[in-house]
């Protein structure tokens, strides 16, 4: 297993575990990573492991806002708002987004494919404003741009939709 | 050997080097006379992509390198040996004299904590090494005693470079007093403040001289292990960490018995959960040991209870990068910069409403106006230089008027804001500052973590004002009942996040007073910015007759012939802004 998978993969990392203490947060962000949110049952598995009760790590699921309880989109879009940003239209952006997926900030849309979060501050500040799709991170927005960017990964999700239907 | 370096870290990488990597990679193939390498960010973020040719010590820097520059460029620098000048905006030659356009831009900064930054290969040991890499870690353990590494960077007068500018030296010398079986090295790379990026380009561009400070710092104060708390919204600065630690073990750098000086120290890193809290100390340490990141009061202070109740030092990524610099070079030359009480440079973030948004570390002292209208080339497009936010949602907005205050820990919080950890947003004169104290209550009200009563509820209550200030619906007494919930909330809170968030309303009543009237008196806002109070008009010249606008309002507010320019009716227009989220073409405007 590369480097890189043993630090994501959440079996092995909790395989892995060795009561080091301090280790109820990396575990989550590792399910969290492996998941793309954090499952009833990872939660439970880690109980197990840690020691910890699970009514401990819901304060702490809760307490942190990279983590979530509710599977996300495909593609997670977050959203800029920093400073900088704020002050080169983030707001706008916001409204753009909303409107063009259809759901409130933090919600995901009805095919499934985006969440939209926002974020406090990004650190790509010349670049206001700015979002991250994914890891891949977008500058310079308007509104214009940011539904382009959406509308062409639908696009591109669609036809691979097509493809897998036409093998089967 | 003629090198090609792309500028590969966050800013490069959103504005495409990617692609400009992956093309000169195609064209560059097979050449052995020219090698392509990458490096982190020299901090000329306007200018990105950014590609360097570096040959005999000559360096010539290009901007805005697409994919096409790319290949103009292998064609004609690489292949006949002439460099591309209509793209070029840096040169040094190897006397390190600069020229170009951008050469004010790098001129005027001094670089202590970026002297790397753009110029190694951030995931290459050896380059880090032979730049002078790791020899003030063999003079601080192998020639000199913890005491006198502490002296000397007591001597240097540096202060935390996080926002508190406490003494670095007196803080390292309390850890080193209290005795204990284990004492732990904590480096706060959790950079929350919005508008920040100084510490992740050093920690994307020169990893190293982090480590470095922390191993020294260990070396003072008697710690065998560290942990770097770094936000999750810095992936890249994450994975260039872990390589540079997996290099210096590697290398013996890091370990047991380093350098056979028998001292022993190693890191570990510890990724942030999304919570601006634990940018706070005590928060933090909570955070490493898988709690909820709520700050514990002080005393005891960490020197004596940190992490896991043992002895901590807890220094910022700069304060560190630091550290290294002043052991190979001395507490004097360190002194030859900044002032008298606040010796050195800092690193500040440019951005907002600057031309020349990005990196500069200057002088401790040098003033506002040097920075903002001098390096960052003032205000972009035609309009005004209103303001400058520093500090974050700690801090508050100096107007333009006060420009010429010096920028340091002296002169800054007598203009009622804080110096913060670098972080400086300029405003023009279409930034509304009413919406400023919004935007940051808004911030910390999310952030707070609820422990104290008067941070968690008088947090909400000073926003709700602001939002019905904002829309129109304010009400005369509301300044007073928003300067008192301030005090309140100063008085009353256990941590830095609830004794700071009052600040940006503080400091934005003090100095636009008139802006808030006019929103409570008037419903009107004179930065033409709130939603809520301007009308909405559209461009004649910008408007191609396409109506998505028409299409997108909810009231029918918007009418014209195909293809010709359309209007808004002010009086049915309901003020909700769809219209300029659906244009494509800028033309939907406020006033």
């Amino acid at each position: 297993m590369s480097r890189d998978t043993q630090e994501t993969d959440f079996t092995y990392r909790l395989w892995r575990y060795d009561g080091e203490p301090g280790e109820l947060i990396p575990l989550l962000q590792s399910a969290q990573e492996h998941f793309g949110y954090v499952p009833r049952r990872a939660i439970s598995s880690i109980s197990e492991a840690t020691g910890t009760p699970e009514s401990t790590i819901y304060g702490v699921i809760t307490f942190y806002s990279q983590f979530r309880l509710q599977p996300m989109g495909t593609y997670r879009i977050r959203l800029c708002a920093g400073t900088a940003c704020h002050v080169a239209g983030a707001p706008t952006l916001l409204d753009t987004l909303r409107d063009e997926l259809g759901v409130e900030e933090g919600g995901t849309s009805a095919d499934g494919l985006f969440t939209l979060l926002t974020v406090a501050c990004l650190g790509c500040c010349s670049l206001a404003p700015a979002m991250m799709v994914n890891d891949d991170t977008y500058g310079s927005l308007t509104p214009a741009g940011a539904r382009k960017i959406v509308r062409r990964i639908r696009r591109e999700e669609n036809r691979k939709a097509e493809k897998r239907e036409s093998l089967v | 050997m003629v090198r090609v370096l792309v500028g590969m870290s966050t800013c490069g990488l959103s504005a495409g080097a990617r692609d400009t990597y992956s093309e000169l990679e195609e064209l560059m193939r097979g050449d052995p006379s020219h090698e392509l390498g990458f490096t982190g960010c020299i901090g000329m973020c306007y200018r990105e992509p950014l590609v360097e040719v570096r040959e005999d010590g000559r360096r010539t820097l290009y901007g805005e390198v697409d994919p096409a520059r790319a290949r103009e460029i292998v064609d004609r620098h690489l292949g006949r040996g002439a460099a591309v000048d209509e793209y070029v905006v840096y040169r040094e030659d190897p006397a390190g004299r600069a020229s170009g356009p951008e050469a004010p831009f790098l001129a005027g900064q001094d670089r202590i904590v970026l002297r790397n930054c753009g110029i190694i290969d951030p995931e290459s040991l050896d380059e880090y090494v032979r730049r002078g890499g790791y020899e003030a870690t063999r003079t601080a353990l192998v020639s000199m005693t913890p005491q006198e590494v502490i002296d000397e960077v007591k001597a240097s007068g540096l202060r935390g470079r996080g926002g508190a500018g406490f003494p670095t030296g007196l803080k390292w010398s309390f850890a080193a007093q209290n005795e204990a079986d284990q004492k732990y090295v904590v480096c706060n790379a959790d950079e929350g403040d919005p508008g920040a990026f100084m510490d992740r380009s050093v920690l994307e561009g020169d990893p190293h001289a982090v480590i470095e400070g922390m191993l020294i710092c260990g070396r003072a104060i008697g710690a065998t292990f560290g942990y770097i708390y770094c936000r999750a919204e810095y992936p890249l600065a994450i994975r260039r960490l872990r390589i540079a630690i997996e290099a210096a073990r590697e290398r013996g750098f890091l370990g047991t018995d380093i350098m056979g000086s028998g001292v022993d120290f190693d890191l570990k890193i510890k990724q942030g959960a999304g919570a601006f809290v634990c940018g706070e100390e005590t928060a933090l340490f909570a955070s490493i040991e898988g709690q909820r990141g709520m700050p514990r009061i002080r005393p005891p202070f960490p020197a004596e209870q940190g992490v896991w109740g043992k002895p901590t030092n807890n220094n910022n990524v700069e304060t560190y990068a630091n550290v290294p610099w002043i052991i190979v070079n001395g507490a004097s030359e360190f002194r030859a910069y900044g002032t008298q009480e606040s010796p050195g440079t800092k690193v500040f973030a440019l951005a907002g409403k600057v031309a020349k948004g990005g990196l500069a570390e200057v002088s401790m002292g040098t003033t506002i106006e040097e920075l903002v209208c001098g390096i960052g080339g003032g205000i972009k497009g035609e309009r005004e230089f209103k303001a400058v936010q520093m500090g974050g949602p700690s801090g508050g907005c100096i107007p333009a008027r006060l420009k010429d205050t010096p920028v340091d820990f002296e002169h800054i919080p007598q203009t009622g804001a804080i110096m913060g950890s670098g972080g400086m947003v300029v405003l023009d004169d279409t930034t509304c500052m009413v919406d400023m104290a919004r935007f940051f209550l808004d911030f910390t009200q999310k952030e707070s973590c609820g422990k104290c009563t008067f941070c968690r509820i008088g947090t909400r209550r000073m926003l709700e004002t602001l939002e019905r200030i904002t829309s129109g619906e304010g009400d005369p007494g509301d300044i007073e009942y928003l300067q008192q919930t301030a005090g309140q909330i100063k008085q009353a809170s256990l941590c830095g996040l609830g004794q700071t968030a009052p600040n940006p309303v503080l400091t934005t009543l003090e100095y636009y007073r008139e802006e808030y009237e006019a929103h409570i008196e008037a419903q009107r806002c004179p930065a033409a910015s709130c939603t809520a109070l301007v009308s909405f008009f559209i461009d004649a010249e910008k408007c191609t007759g396409c109506a998505l606008c028409a299409g997108a309002c909810p009231v029918g507010a918007i009418s014209g012939e195909k293809k010709a320019p359309h209007v808004i009716d002010v009086e049915t227009c309901v003020n909700c802004g769809r219209c300029i989220t659906s244009c494509n073409f800028d033309a939907v405007r406020k006033a």
